[in-house]
């Protein structure tokens, strides 16, 4: 235990830490038990886990929706669907699977992962990330309440207008579509700002900027990416609500609106929005990759500039899904060039991680295999990108099953794939035990298998002319074959998702027991026992490289000094890691949780009477309010601590 | 495993083939492929595919390979081998040389993709226009307006669903929408463009060959997108001036007695609220216009057979066929109904 | 720099410095940080970064309306479309006092940063004062727009950019206040002038993203 002179009375941690040290430590960081403290809770661990269980859910909800689907499209002229049932299956599927669970997954795992690769105890905003994932979750709640109603939204899940309009899509169905987007984009923007601010002021001593792991730079360009193209869909959603709700004219032709502009809006945000679930994919492959290949990526300047690269043209790329309409044909071009060249920073990254795997040797474990299939479907799917970015071929496959083979290629492959070897990697981290092996592998056969017998016969779909949205089709049509095949690499794929999440339930129970670093990784997570402790680390790490637990640390290799008895975190700066100032950090609350419930209150009001907005604002303010209020016994704690600067 | 594998992948083809063989067939469709062109048009684009497809299929098998080489070369590990941090921050010639020349690679093909893109885009728009057949085609949920714009002005009709055009002749085509966005595509004939509310846009083609060509709406429209389907009918330029001919002029009278009974029905029930019949008074355009019926080859926008027993079941029940239709279920009498579907099949 | 060469002067410097910048110091296998300010201002404080971030979303959803209001006006023959401008007096009144706010803004922010509780106190009253009178004013500039937000395409977006400021301005002002009440019944500690610091960051924020949607909202339809 170390004194300070300026407030000696403190008791702060050693190195190496004591035995009291760890004792104080755990007693501070845990988050409080019993309902309300499991209401309360603000620990970013609890928070991250239960945001990627959520997350999951809603993949298995959206899962379902899309076996639905395929049951009804195994066979022409099927009467087992309805197209009001059918629109509304399509719509929830596309919107569950992009708004609740690839964009929120990947920053739930964020959550968890990068304050344990930083090197410190705690995300920046602790209880703004609480009510984040709150929000995420409530929103996504009331949408399938809504569904579950029969006043789900189905107008598809960009929702074009005049469909999706006051005069086409009567009633609240498309309302509800369009606050779901006001729920996830608040949770998502709030996500960013915290990520950003962790990432800069919170690393260990030592990481400067270019020792910081590449899921981190991942991590921290796709925020960047958010608070930039997130505000354009909260923009086009909120006022296509109030053309439904107040008589507002943004997208009405007959009073000087106009119906572009809402795909101008959604897409700016659409093409942005692929990449904030296929970046982080990136950011998982170089963390497997390295751990597997007993070696860090090749290239690291090289992959953190074509990680940026990719983020700042994913802008300029959005008119590629407006090529069949009306706009100029010389800007269109533009596009096409634009659409074209991101996948040169995406290509230099495939090269680099071959690269690694060639000069490497190669541990293939189930992360890994799921790692790999990422080289073999993304690449396709990157491939009928370039198809679809040329105008010319774009007019005959757009909105065909060309474009649903397409995507569902580069976001399996490109981020789901990543994902789930992420989560095969991660488990002992974030349990204590491992997954099975061997249902690792059935699970992954399975998956890709399924997957490509389900979707690659889409691309001849489309190019037979099978448009995208349609609840059946005739038997004349010479779809039928492949519709029937694709069905059954659906149930494939269903069969290979039933595996993962038995083997997530029972790995919890009868895995084997993880050590603190049961791959061998290099960064700072593998240093901590799994699951970690409440506090993180005992003492906080000083970093001498990018791979600390590979390469040797000379000293200093800890910090002391910081509060054991009280949540203090130490902030450096923002380039070089200079430790710069000590934070005291907030407790747990319960006023994340019932902020969040005024706010979708709020929300929910809004959708039918624009005084909810007035009104649902007063429960707001005061739990906000109350949310910041300084407590007098975390004051006195905090008093206790104060040095000026 | 890989047994298992090959066992799956058997059952799965073989199911895929008695599916297609036990096909029925309601209708025969006309070509509705974007990889059997029939038209200038697609057949540019059909040639900017190929050399897509070559490109392409280079490119994947070459990363694949490199892939499988790497993956068979590198020594094993598990998580007990050291890790090999040697290369921290210094320079690895060999793999940046390769990464280099896998980059520039890139770079060039990219660039052999976007000139050849560009350039069919500008020759799509081309496509000479001298002597071209101006159309209006206005999309309305679930069915194609399609007016024939005439030169007099007295020469336009309007007809619903089926479009002639005289084969070697460029057609233009102006489009617009009453109520959402709908989407013009004709695969064998040219790429799609969309029907805006609010917007006009055009579209060009032209059919090499005589033939049927079906299109279908490809912008999801609501209830029945599915079954918004057109075709089109490219005719010999003789074949063309008779059939146009005849749409403009107006209905045929009735010869019988069943016939002006079902004239008689048309009239008098709700059908006058949204269709139109020429040379009669009921001239409302909110559906489909009845004129010229008996003509087509199609009924309910692509859906039916024109046939008087598809024609009954479609006038008795629409919802049935295509639930969510604007077109409400009919009330008439048996008898009635039988004469009117005779009066319409007498449209031709 | 050092003048007088001489050695003792130099580290007694060095020693003004160091005990003027605290840092941490490494001793053998610990790097200490029990020097180390328990708070700090500016770019130094996670509130500076949280507030930026907020400034960053918010100043885009701005840009696109802002964007927005001319991807309307290119697409139409007359603009505004069927109704006068809006009337001069009030916008430019506001705009006048929402700038000359930045001087008590200003000065707030000094007070923070001097960790003057007084200071503080006073010039986030006057703050607060010019905040309420400015949601007055903007009452009337709602009044006098000579629009609906359902007339056109036009009263839409000329409603939307006044209405997402003043979102802004009545949070601005809600969080002031609150952050006022803090300063005279405490608990106060260093944390909480940082807070003063950032809500005034962000008060320049509501005032300067201001003048661009005046420009438009005002002066656009008369250019």
């Amino acid at each position: 235990m170390t004194a300070s002179a300026t407030t000696p009375n403190v008791p702060r941690n050693a190195v190496p830490p004591t035995a009291d040290d760890v004792l104080a430590l755990e007693r501070t960081w845990r988050d409080p038990p019993g309902w309300i403290g499991w209401l309360s809770a603000i620990n970013h661990k609890a928070i991250g886990k239960r945001f990627i269980v959520a997350a999951f859910g809603f993949f298995v909800a959206g899962g379902i929706l899309a076996a639905l689907m395929r049951l009804q499209l195994a066979r022409p002229d099927s009467k087992l669907i309805g197209p009001d049932l059918y629109n509304q299956l399509f719509t929830m599927h596309g919107t569950t699977m992009m708004f609740l669970f690839a964009v929120p997954v990947m920053q739930a795992v964020s959550v968890y992962l990068v304050p344990l690769m930083l090197g410190t105890r705690s995300v920046a905003f602790p209880r703004m990330n609480a009510f984040a994932f709150w929000i995420f979750l409530f929103g996504g709640l009331v949408l399938y309440g809504a569904f579950i109603l029969d006043i789900g939204p189905d107008a598809g899940w960009f929702s074009y207008v005049p469909l999706a309009g006051p005069d086409y899509s009567p009633g609240k169905r498309v309302d509800f579509w369009a606050q779901l987007i006001t729920f996830t984009e608040l949770s998502g923007l709030l996500e960013a700002v915290v990520l950003v601010t962790t990432v800069f002021k919170l690393r260990a001593p030592g990481m400067t900027l270019n020792r910081i792991p590449l899921f981190v730079w991942a991590m921290l360009v796709t925020a960047f990416m958010v608070m930039f193209a997130m505000p354009s869909v909260m923009l086009a959603s909120t006022v296509l609500i109030t053309d439904r709700l107040v008589g507002t004219h943004f997208y009405n032709p007959a009073e000087g609106g106009d119906v572009l502009l809402w795909q101008h809006l959604f897409w700016f945000f659409g093409h942005p929005e692929v990449y904030f679930i296929f970046i982080p994919g990136l950011g998982f492959i170089s963390s497997i990759v390295a751990t597997f290949s007993r070696r860090p990526i090749f290239g690291y300047s090289a992959m953190v500039l074509s990680l940026i690269a990719t983020a700042f043209l994913a802008f300029g790329l959005w008119v590629h899904h407006m090529f069949a309409t009306n706009l100029p044909e010389l800007g269109k071009s533009f596009f096409t060039a634009a659409s074209m060249m991101i996948a040169i920073p995406s290509a230099v990254q495939i090269f680099c991680w071959i690269a690694t795997l060639w000069t490497g040797k190669l541990n293939f474990k189930t992360p890994l295999l799921f790692v790999l299939a990422f080289f073999f479907i993304l690449v396709l799917g990157g491939m009928t990108g370039l198809m679809l970015a040329s105008v010319p071929l774009d007019l005959q496959v757009h909105d065909t099953y060309f474009v649903v083979a397409h995507l569902h290629y580069v976001l399996i492959g490109g981020a789901v794939f990543p994902l789930f070897g992420a989560i095969y990697y991660w488990y002992p981290k974030f349990t204590g035990r491992l997954m099975s092996e061997r249902l690792g592998r059935w699970n992954f056969w399975l998956f890709f298998i399924g997957f490509n017998v389900a979707f690659f016969p889409m691309h001849l779909l489309g190019l037979q002319g099978m448009p995208r949205r349609v609840y059946t089709y005739g038997s004349e049509m010479g779809w039928s074959g492949l519709n029937a095949l694709s069905s059954l690499g659906a149930l494939v794929i269903a069969i290979s998702v039933l595996l993962f999440v038995i083997n997530v339930f029972a790995s919890l129970r009868r895995g084997e027991r993880a050590a603190a670093d049961p791959w061998g990784g290099g960064t700072l997570e593998w240093s901590v026992a799994s699951p970690p402790p409440a506090c993180n680390f005992e003492a906080i790490p000083v970093v001498h490289g990018r791979d600390p637990m590979w390469e040797p640390q000379p000293e200093p290799t800890h910090v002391a000094g910081l509060a054991t008895t009280s949540r203090e975190l130490l902030m450096t700066t923002v380039l070089d890691a200079v430790p710069d100032s000590r934070e005291s950090f907030p407790e747990p609350t319960i006023w994340p949780f019932v902020g969040a419930l005024a706010t979708t209150v709020l929300f929910v009001g809004s959708i039918f009477t624009p005084w909810a907005v007035v009104w649902g604002s007063v429960p707001v303010a005061i739990a906000l309010t109350a949310w910041f209020w300084p407590r007098r016994h975390e004051n006195r704690a905090h008093l206790a601590l104060e040095q000026q600067p | 495993m890989k047994r298992a594998l090959h066992l799956v992948v058997a059952v799965a083809f073989a199911l895929a083939g008695a599916l297609a063989w036990a096909q029925r067939t309601v209708l025969q469709p006309g070509a509705h492929d974007a990889l059997a062109p029939a038209g200038p048009q697609a057949a540019r684009i059909g040639d900017l595919w190929d050399l897509f497809m070559v490109i392409c299929g280079i490119v994947f098998a070459a990363v694949l390979i490199t892939l499988a080489v790497a993956l068979r070369r590198a020594p094993r590990a598990d998580a007990g081998t050291p890790a090999d941090v040697s290369m921290a921050d210094r320079h690895e010639p060999g793999p940046y040389r390769s990464v280099l020349v896998g980059v520039g690679a890139s770079i060039v093909l990219l660039f052999v993709l976007l000139v050849a893109s560009v350039s069919t885009d500008r020759a799509l728009a081309r496509l000479p226009l001298q002597g071209a057949l101006n159309l209006t085609v206005t999309g309305h949920q679930w069915w194609w307006e399609i007016r024939y714009d005439g030169d007099p002005v007295s020469e336009t009709f309007t007809t619903a669903n089926e479009l002639h055009v005289p084969v070697g002749r460029p057609v233009v085509v102006t489009l617009r929408s009453d109520d959402v966005i709908h989407s013009l595509w004709v695969p064998a004939l040219a790429g799609k463009k969309d029907l805006i509310p609010g917007r006009t846009a055009t579209l060009q083609f032209q059919a090499a060959q005589p033939g049927t060509y079906r299109g279908q709406c490809a912008e999801f429209c609501g209830f029945q997108h599915a079954w918004m389907a057109f075709e089109v009918i490219a005719d010999t330029p003789e074949q063309f001036a008779a059939w146009a001919a005849r749409q403009r002029a107006e209905a045929a009278e009735p010869t019988d007695e069943k016939l002006r009974r079902g004239r008689e029905v048309f009239l008098g029930s709700t059908c006058v609220m949204c269709h139109a019949i020429g040379g009669t008074d009921a001239s409302a355009r909110k559906a489909p216009d009845l004129t010229h019926v008996g003509s087509r080859t199609t009924l309910a926008a692509g859906t039916l057979r024109n046939d008087a027993e598809s024609m009954t079941r479609w006038i008795r029940n629409p919802q049935q066929i295509k639930p969510g239709v604007n077109m409400p279920s009919s009330t008439l009498a048996d008898a009635d109904l039988q004469a009117l579907v005779a009066y319409l099949g007498s449209l031709k | 720099m050092i003048e007088n060469g001489s050695q003792s002067t130099h580290a007694a410097a060095m020693a003004r410095r160091e005990a003027s910048a605290p840092a941490a110091r490494a001793v053998g296998k610990a790097l200490d940080v029990t020097e180390l300010p328990s708070f700090a201002f500016s770019h130094r404080s996670l509130m500076w970064w949280g507030t930026l971030g907020l400034m960053a979303i918010e100043g885009m959803v701005f840009a696109l309306a802002i964007i927005s209001y001319f991807y309307l006006r290119t697409h139409a023959d007359r603009w505004p479309m069927s109704t006068p401008p809006p009337a001069l007096l009030w916008g430019t009144l506001n705009t006048i006092v929402l700038v000359a706010s930045m001087l008590p803004n200003h000065l707030a922010k000094r007070a923070a940063e001097r960790l003057d509780r007084r200071g503080v106190q006073l010039w986030i009253s006057v703050c607060l004062g010019a905040a309420v009178l400015f949601l007055v004013i903007r009452a009337f500039e709602f009044a006098h727009l000579n629009c609906r937000w359902d007339t056109d395409a036009y009263g839409s977006i000329v409603w939307l950019l006044l209405g997402l400021h003043t979102f802004h301005l009545v949070t601005d002002t809600w969080d002031t206040g609150v952050l006022l009440t803090l300063f005279f019944t405490g608990p106060l500690e260093g944390k909480r002038y940082v807070d003063v610091s950032e809500n005034a960051l962000y008060w320049y924020f509501v005032v300067l993203s201001w003048l661009p949607i005046y420009a438009v909202v005002y002066l656009g339809p008369r250019g």
